[in-house]
């Protein structure tokens, strides 16, 4: 873990979907840190620094991916290869990747897929049978098919407007595969409401989980308390952004607000 | 044994949350006190919400962190129910307001006041922008306006702290305390400091400039707790690169009867608060103190 930024080289851009990109670039394990999955690093483009979760880890290279809603991932879809930009990190508590042989269901909505791919990847090298719900709105914004695929990952489709796979929301396609499955424990990463739905389903089912959580970040150093979380005051950059179901039930405010840069609820 | 009065406010004992570090809620101020925290310091906040800096807002550096975060808060209507939330039984609650002018802070003290136990007058971050904390507090007569503002209508007692980037700070350590604060803490974060990414050439922070906090402004702020504790007569209460039982020891000796602590939760975890009563317990009891009011200033003694 490095906590000042290191400047890497963009070695490759990925068009995963119309809005989002994977960037991938250098990272020497050895000096720089090797993550976990679930684990984020902090990307500063010399305009502004936001947390991006970690897609893929693998050998000496990380690749993040990103989702254009603003004007900071705007910017970082402008860049090409060749471009630089600071990395810092790795941060925070990853998802246990320590289950072998197990049947697990891994869940992701839009660009929360990211770090649901790396845990996938971890989870497959180590002989567990996994089964993934891919949620997106539509067809086109659904990420890493062919990767996940590869992978050897028991892949569930499914879009809001129904253009391909399951047609209805993640919630209604995971309570689907629950008839017929169960599983040892499951991966969650989405938009919080999303999440939420996910959260009641699986608790519902005796369901373990571990969900990954988003919070307005400014130092990731677990100083500044910009993402402390309602209830027990959790940092989302330090004690998160995973959390086991039961801690989920103390985060009072999972589902329910976040605050933004000035701290207002919202 | 660890109990301190400062003021006459009682702590149970004499670790408190610093400023600016883990205050933006009730929640994360709960779980330091949880934690051994004696109190809490809350950050720093100001009349309306203000976003702070853009990132990067903190770099890690040798000895500590850089910060620029820009005093961002959600306001002090919002502040307010976060205090109200705030475990107050055998815990001090302090609140950190911030302004530009003498009528903001007055205003503040008096919106806040009935939830707190202490209010700290922040005329000391030095990333402020222009007319809001150190540009106060280096400053006598600024100073001495704002602390007296805040005082008159203060009906809990009121803490200056202190920036350490002035030419003596026992000057304005001398005019806080003839404007009527009760009691004085330092210091605020040393500088202001910088980093450069050597790769590009540019500095880190978005705001360029920060303040620079953790075990290497330590030395610093001893030797100012050691001189204004020798030019005023109300209590402080110490700040800077307190990591462990033994920096606290040192704190208390130079002067100061309670400590604050930031940083460290960075390294050491929420943990720090425990780790550091049980040390300093046993240290107490191995010295035969049996208080802090013992300890306070024993290195001001002629030999």
């Amino acid at each position: 873990m490095i906590n000042e930024p290191k400047i890497v080289e963009i070695k490759e851009i990925i068009d995963e979907t119309p809005t989002i990109k994977t960037f991938k670039f250098d990272w020497d394990m050895e000096t720089l840190g090797k993550p976990n999955p679930g684990e984020f690093v902090m990307i500063w483009n010399f305009k502004n620094e936001k947390p991006m979760s970690i897609a893929q880890i693998n050998d000496n290279e990380l690749a993040i991916t990103v989702k254009n809603i603003g004007e900071f991932t705007s910017q970082l879809h402008d860049l090409k290869t060749g471009d630089k930009i600071g990395v810092r990190g790795s941060y925070g508590n990853g998802f246990n990747n320590s289950f072998e042989g197990k049947n697990i269901l891994a869940i992701g909505g839009g660009v929360g897929m990211a770090p649901i791919h790396s845990i996938v990847s971890d989870l497959i090298k180590k002989g567990n049978n996994v089964d993934v719900v891919a949620a997106a709105v539509t067809k086109d914004e659904l990420l890493y098919a062919d990767s996940l695929d590869k992978l050897g990952a028991n892949i569930h489709y499914c879009t809001d407007d129904g253009s391909f796979g399951f047609k209805g929301f993640a919630t209604d396609c995971t309570k689907g595969l629950l008839e017929d499955s169960t599983y040892d424990y499951a991966f969650v990463c989405g938009p919080e409401i999303m999440m939420k739905g996910i959260f009641d389903i699986l608790e519902d089912a005796n369901i373990p989980a571990q969900y990954s959580l988003e919070r307005y970040m400014k130092c990731a150093l677990g100083v500044c308390g910009q993402c402390c979380v309602d209830s027990e005051g959790w940092r989302i950059c330090v004690e998160g952004p995973v959390f086991e179901n039961d801690k989920i039930y103390q985060i009072t405010e999972f589902g329910k607000y976040r605050r933004d840069a000035s701290g207002v609820k919202f | 044994m660890l109990k301190t009065n400062v003021c006459g406010v009682e702590f149970r004992n004499p670790l408190m949350l610093a400023a600016g570090i883990m205050g933006s809620n009730a929640s994360s101020m709960n779980w330091i006190l949880k934690s051994g925290a004696g109190g809490v310091v809350s950050k720093s906040f100001s009349l309306k919400p203000h976003p702070g800096y853009v990132n990067p807002t903190t770099v890690a550096v040798e000895g500590g962190i850089i910060n620029a975060i820009g005093l961002s808060n959600p306001g002090v209507d919002n502040f307010k129910e976060e205090l109200k939330k705030i475990d107050h039984e055998n815990n001090v609650v302090i609140a950190s307001i911030y302004g530009a002018t003498p009528d903001e802070f007055s205003q503040l003290v008096g919106e806040v006041q009935e939830f707190v136990d202490m209010i700290e007058l922040n005329i000391s971050c030095p990333h402020a922008m222009d007319g809001y904390g150190a540009s106060i507090g280096q400053s006598c007569d600024l100073s001495n306006t704002i602390v007296s503002a805040s005082c008159d209508v203060a009906e809990v007692p009121v803490i200056a702290k202190l920036t350490p980037n002035v030419t003596d700070i026992t000057e304005i350590a001398k005019t806080c305390e003839d404007a009527g604060a009760d009691a004085l803490s330092l210091i605020n974060t040393l500088g202001p400091g910088m980093k450069i990414n050597i790769d590009v050439a540019r500095p880190v922070l978005s705001n360029k400039f920060g303040g620079m906090s953790g075990r290497a402004i330590k030395p610093i702020a001893i030797s100012n707790v050691y001189s204004v504790y020798e030019a005023v007569d109300i209590p402080l209460i110490g700040v800077g690169g307190i990591y462990s039982w033994e920096d606290v020891v040192e704190f208390i000796y130079a002067g100061a009867r309670a400590v604050q602590i930031g940083t460290a939760i960075m390294d050491e975890g929420v943990e720090v608060f425990a780790k550091i009563n049980e040390g300093l317990e046993k240290f107490m009891a191995e010295k035969g103190f049996s208080s802090i009011d013992e300890m306070v200033g024993l290195a001001h003694r002629e030999l």
